[in-house]
């Protein structure tokens, strides 16, 4: 088979959706990407890796083939009989897949959470109560003449942002890195405070005290205190005369700012700081997506049921208290009696003790590839890749959706999350019926 | 399911077709109305009842990133009304932003078969789409933001009016949209910095075009392309006192391009774009200049934006009003600009009839419908959810048909508001008709969707029959049946199956989008795509490759052709 | 052996995230995540050479993994170890009523782990979860 080459290929590793990817299939096969970070070429390269070909279903103490249609009937028994079981994961399929992930959940009486929970719920807490003034990236690559990194690096996971979007794209009025400035504030110098104009290093676990201060300083309130954070006086005072100054500014923040003390008060203090800005110029802000369709699994969740993530459907309608009903607290407490995990490695990814609890309920997971999650589940459903294997709509970390392509087929006699998942809804609604 | 169905009996109203209480049957197969069906049709009695076509709802806010955000935004919006499942029908929440399924529920529950969504951001249409296709039961459609784009700021700023409609042709294909909607023109693009315009010769800076030359200039699009509908205008100036001017000038800036045989210029949610005074203080009614203006013009068609005591949620395109409204209010905002189109903007926001301002926007709304002559040139909408969500609209109807209920609201608004009011004033009550006219027969005319809105031979099943009996009913003496019976069909049917039956949902059916292609000559979509790959890297995030909504993406696309003139 | 009171700091690092693309059971997946950045003060205050194992704890557990050189700048007090499964061995469930754990800033313990072995992805998940992992027939 001759080489056959695939240009503007969507990206599906982070929220950047890059879609300049220029896909060389030979073989039917991926042998070449151009334009790719090293994480989308790692994927794009290594989509073969440790795949899972067949369904598998634990049997005793050993995991065996068997059929698509035998696992899904065991896994619609399994939920069907719960009580509460928990849908997880979401953030690294298509928006096709997450709507019937989200019907399951609402037939089966249980819960659906996505990473977010994990990642950027506190970000979605903040905006519940400050609301969040943004635009889509080319808005920052056009106008913005000052950008600020806050708790993230994306030098290490989002390593385009940068030349596509912010300080290092060329924009229609601003054509270069000389028009625009770089601010990293970070407990840490990384990579990318290393290419920052003004690098500001504060102490863990205290954004929240400098994000506080430099309100005040914003406002033009006097802060009676030497150091904030670590952080000297003059130098908040400077920031602030900065941001202030900038003809259009740029907060990008990640899970340095959610994760740490504080959580969602610091992204509180985060939007309202942005929202106070644009009475003095015109300021932006936006999260830092890392899962390339979690901004998809917020969105789609939200359509279905006015709820971003956490969202609980035992009483028959949806219920949203993230911290009683996000995964990490529902598993801490043990509460689930059944796991159904899509796309998503919560065996590595969640704390220990609600992995634990994953570990003595029945787990089923659909998965491309082998993780510590597939090797502790009762059954297993392989899958295909979105973007490689198989088409599917993602969000961009802005919210702009693209159509990703198929560019080859998936392994021989692997479906795709939606083929698998209509066929689960499907059985689950007879046994229910 | 029926293939057949007959209704019998009912006292029908079909202003398209000049019927008004008549008593007729009505009969449906394969989802059209027909003019008999055979002795197996089921027969439903609707002696004493109205029969209505499905309601057509040209202008409210359900689908998209806007209303996506607003739902993000308020969970305690979501949490005191709730839909649970129940064995046809998923759960949902929502009060003034519903869950889409809730949506669509409601509409049908309400009798409405066919919304539009009237503002939704090119670039990130394909969300809208999802939305409208996770709303159950209704026929939908959506306008694309174009007042601030651009290429089309480009184009018509240095005359090239042919490139600018082919450019709009290949806009509304790739992202299946109905309409050319505009929302401050100009405006949302100076906003993009910060900054705000306030009159209609403001040239936009960087691109020396000024918010008449983009309305004028689509407004001939509009006629070059043929499209269904006529542009569709939310003004400059929203929410500033005495912005009724603005209203006026916007409708005066394209008298000249009329035809004299429809109007070519719709004029959306005039009640926030009619506010006369000068400040908060001496805030007044503009809506008797408006109406003048729009009975002595009929190249103008207009729809309410009525206001709806209680909580609700505004959202539109006009970043630079909602951040202002923020301001005003001091309640949580959510502002989204997209590259190179236009922007958005969310507040929740109370109505209170205490409140001076409040109250005279309540009237401002009823007041435009009282005194606007044509029925067929003024449409029934609260802007959902900006003035109150749709399912106030029974209130509104109920107001519209009775001065008593009209008198008994205005007793209990703001004092200073009721005297500046001309609306206790207003004597007329709408009939029947001339609501069927304004809910449905004028949208879909508007709209130029030929088999909506009507009940003739060949159109499509959509139908409401509700409980009232006008030949038993003193109707304006009874507002409280009105709203009782708008508020829930005996039947809804939609492609003549019955969807609803007395609010229980018969199931999860999806309904139509429709979209237009108007087809421009070859040599100049050439030219166009030629033009716009040169520059599309310039303007967009995005590949041009992957900006087009592909055709398998919609889940029951329903085309309009048109042909254009170039 | 000297402990030291540090800060953990787990996140992203492009290696990681390049990695986990290869496959979680990959040698490469192994080398890039089973490890943690000290500085070079702090390792020498334990007693240890890059290359060797150290044992982290916080009061949720503990892990045995490999001290390395930091890629980016770390200060003293601070250690960093990439998303895996070895850095939420020892997080705590507690989202302080968020739904968010604390993966960052957390208190912990550094010492020598010189003569333990860092487990693998099959060892780790033998050994916390307590569960046979048999490979299909």
């Amino acid at each position: 088979m001759s080489q056959n080459v695939i240009s503007n290929a969507v990206c599906t590793v982070c929220g950047c959706s890059c879609d300049h990817l220029e896909v060389t299939i030979d073989e039917e096969k991926i042998v070449k990407v151009k334009n790719a970070c090293a994480m989308s070429s790692g994927k794009m390269l290594g989509y073969m890796n440790e795949r899972i070909t067949q369904p598998l279903m634990k049997k005793g103490n050993t995991l065996k083939p068997t059929t698509y249609d035998r696992a899904i009937e065991a896994t619609a028994k399994t939920i069907t009989k719960s009580s509460s079981p928990l849908f997880y994961g979401w953030s690294l399929t298509s928006n096709e897949a997450i709507e019937i992930g989200v019907d399951l959940a609402e037939e089966t009486g249980g819960f659906f959470d996505n990473t977010t929970s994990t990642c950027h719920g506190p970000t979605i807490l903040g905006v519940h109560e400050i609301g969040e003034s943004s635009c889509t990236l080319g808005e920052i690559r056009h106008r913005a003449d000052l950008v600020i990194y806050w708790g993230a690096n994306p030098v290490h996971a989002h390593p385009l942002h940068m030349s596509r979007y912010t300080v290092m794209s060329k924009g229609r009025f601003r054509k270069s890195r000389a028009d625009r400035k770089l601010i990293v504030i970070d407990v840490r110098k990384t990579d990318t405070a290393k290419l920052a104009d003004v690098f500001i290093q504060l102490k863990p676990n205290s954004d929240y005290e400098l994000m506080v201060a430099l309100r005040a300083a914003v406002r033009g309130d006097e802060i009676e205190q030497e150091i904030v954070a670590g952080v000297p006086i003059d130098k908040i005072e400077e920031l602030a005369e900065m941001l202030i100054n900038c003809e259009f500014g740029a907060l990008f923040f990640g899970l340095g700012l959610t994760m740490s003390a504080g959580k969602s008060k610091n992204i509180e203090a985060a939007l309202s700081l942005v929202a106070e800005l644009n009475s003095k110029t015109k300021f932006v802000i936006m999260p830092m997506r890392g899962h390339f369709n979690v901004t998809g699994a917020n969105n789609v969740t939200t359509w279905l049921t006015g709820y971003p993530y956490a969202v609980d459907f035992t009483q028959g309608f949806p219920r949203y208290n993230p911290g009683e009903t996000s995964a990490v607290d529902l598993l801490a407490r043990g509460e689930c009696d059944s796991a159904l995990i899509v796309a998503s490695d919560p065996i590595s990814n969640f704390p220990y003790q609600a992995a634990k609890h994953l570990t003595s309920v029945p787990l089923i997971t659909i998965d491309p590839h082998i993780t510590p999650t597939t090797m502790c589940s009762n059954i297993i459903l392989p899958s295909a890749h979105v973007g490689i294997e198989t088409t599917g709509s993602t969000y961009r970390m802005d919210g702009v959706v693209l159509e990703t392509r198929k560019l080859v087929d998936p392994p021989k006699g692997v479906k795709t999350d939606v083929e698998i998942l209509s066929a689960l809804l499907k059985r689950v609604k007879f046994l229910s019926r | 399911m029926e293939k057949e169905i007959s209704i019998l009996n009912a006292f029908v109203f079909d202003p398209l077709n000049n019927i008004e209480g008549e008593k007729l049957d009505v009969h449906i197969r394969n989802g059209k109305i027909v003019e008999s069906v055979g002795r197996k049709a089921r027969k439903i009695n609707a002696s004493g009842k109205t029969m209505m076509p499905g309601g057509v709802d040209i202008h409210s806010h359900i689908a998209g990133s806007k209303v996506n955000a607003g739902r993000l935004l308020r969970p305690e919006d979501h949490r005191k009304d709730v839909e649970i499942k129940t064995k046809h029908t998923h759960s949902g929440v929502g009060y003034s932003i519903p869950s889409t399924r809730t949506t669509g529920y409601r509409y049908a529950k309400m009798g409405y078969t066919t919304v539009f969504e009237p503002a939704t951001p090119p670039l990130k249409t394909r969300h809208t789409h999802e939305e409208l296709d996770s709303t159950p039961i209704i026929d939908k459609g959506c306008f694309p933001l174009l007042g601030n784009n651009w290429f089309i700021m480009e184009y018509l700023r240095d005359g090239r009016l042919d490139e600018c409609a082919a450019f709009v042709a290949w806009m509304m294909k790739a992202t299946k949209g109905y309409g050319i909607k505009i929302v401050d023109p100009g405006g949302v693009e100076v906003w993009g910095w910060g900054k705000f315009i306030k009159r209609l010769d403001d040239p936009i800076p960087n691109f020396d075009v000024t918010p008449r030359e983009i309305v004028r200039g689509l407004c001939k699009v509009n006629k070059i392309l043929n499209l269904p509908h006529i542009i569709h205008v939310h003004t400059n100036n929203l929410g500033s006192p005495g912005n009724y001017r603005t209203t006026i000038e916007t409708m005066d800036a394209v008298r000249d391009l009329a035809d004299g045989k429809r109007p070519i210029i719709h004029i959306t949610h005039v009640q926030f774009t009619g506010f006369s005074g000068s400040s908060w203080l001496n805030l007044g009614s503009g809506a008797p200049e408006i109406a003048d203006y729009v009975n002595d013009h009929n190249h103008v068609s207009v729809d309410l934006g009525q206001v709806i005591f209680g909580d609700t949620t505004t959202m539109t395109a006009d970043g630079p009003f909602q951040y202002f409204l923020h301001q005003l209010s001091g309640n949580k905002w959510v502002n989204l600009d997209v590259e190179a189109e236009t922007g958005s903007g969310i507040v929740p926001f109370q109505y209170k009839r205490t409140n001076y301002v409040n109250a005279i926007q309540w009237g401002i709304g009823l007041e435009l419908a009282l005194l606007v002559k044509d029925p067929w040139r003024v449409f029934m909408t609260t802007d959902h959810p900006n003035g109150g969500p749709f399912t106030s609209y029974p209130k509104v109807i109920a107001w519209l048909m009775s001065k008593k209920a009209r008198e008994k609201m205005i007793s209990r608004i703001n004092r200073t508001a009721r005297r500046k009011l001309d609306l206790p004033n207003i004597d007329r009550e709408y009939t029947l008709g001339e609501i069927a006219t304004i809910t449905r027969a004028a949208p879909a005319k508007s709209l130029t969707l030929m088999n909506k809105g009507h009940l003739g031979l060949g159109a499509d099943a959509d139908i409401a029959i509700y409980d009232l009996d006008p030949s038993k009913v003193d109707l304006e003496n009874k507002p409280f049946t009105i709203r009782k019976a708008f508020k829930e069909t005996l039947y809804t049917i939609k492609n003549g199956k019955i969807v609803s039956k007395q609010g229980q949902i018969a199931g999860n059916s999806y309904g139509n989008t429709f979209y237009t292609e108007s087809q421009v000559s070859k040599n100049l979509e050439a030219d166009l795509i030629k033009d716009i790959q040169s520059r599309f890297k310039d303007y967009y995030t995005i590949e041009l490759e992957n900006y087009p909504i592909t055709d398998n993406f919609l889940r029951n696309p329903a085309k309009i052709n048109c042909e254009a003139e170039v | 052996m000297k402990k030291l009171q540090v800060t953990l700091l787990s996140g992203r690092s492009l290696s990681q995230g390049r990695e986990k693309e290869q496959g979680k059971l990959s040698k490469s997946y192994f080398q890039s995540v089973a490890c943690c950045e000290i500085n070079g003060e702090d390792i020498k205050e334990i007693g240890l050479d890059y290359g060797e194992n150290v044992r982290i704890s916080t009061k949720y557990g503990s892990v045995v993994i490999k001290a390395i050189a930091p890629k980016q700048t770390l200060e003293r007090g601070i250690v960093f170890i990439p998303y895996g499964i070895w850095a939420t061995q020892i997080s705590g469930s507690e989202t302080d009523g968020t739904g968010m754990p604390s993966y960052k800033g957390i208190s912990s313990t550094l010492e020598s782990a010189k003569k333990e072995k860092v487990l693998t992805v099959n060892q780790l998940i033998k050994k916390s979860f307590r569960r046979k992992i048999t490979k299909k027939r």
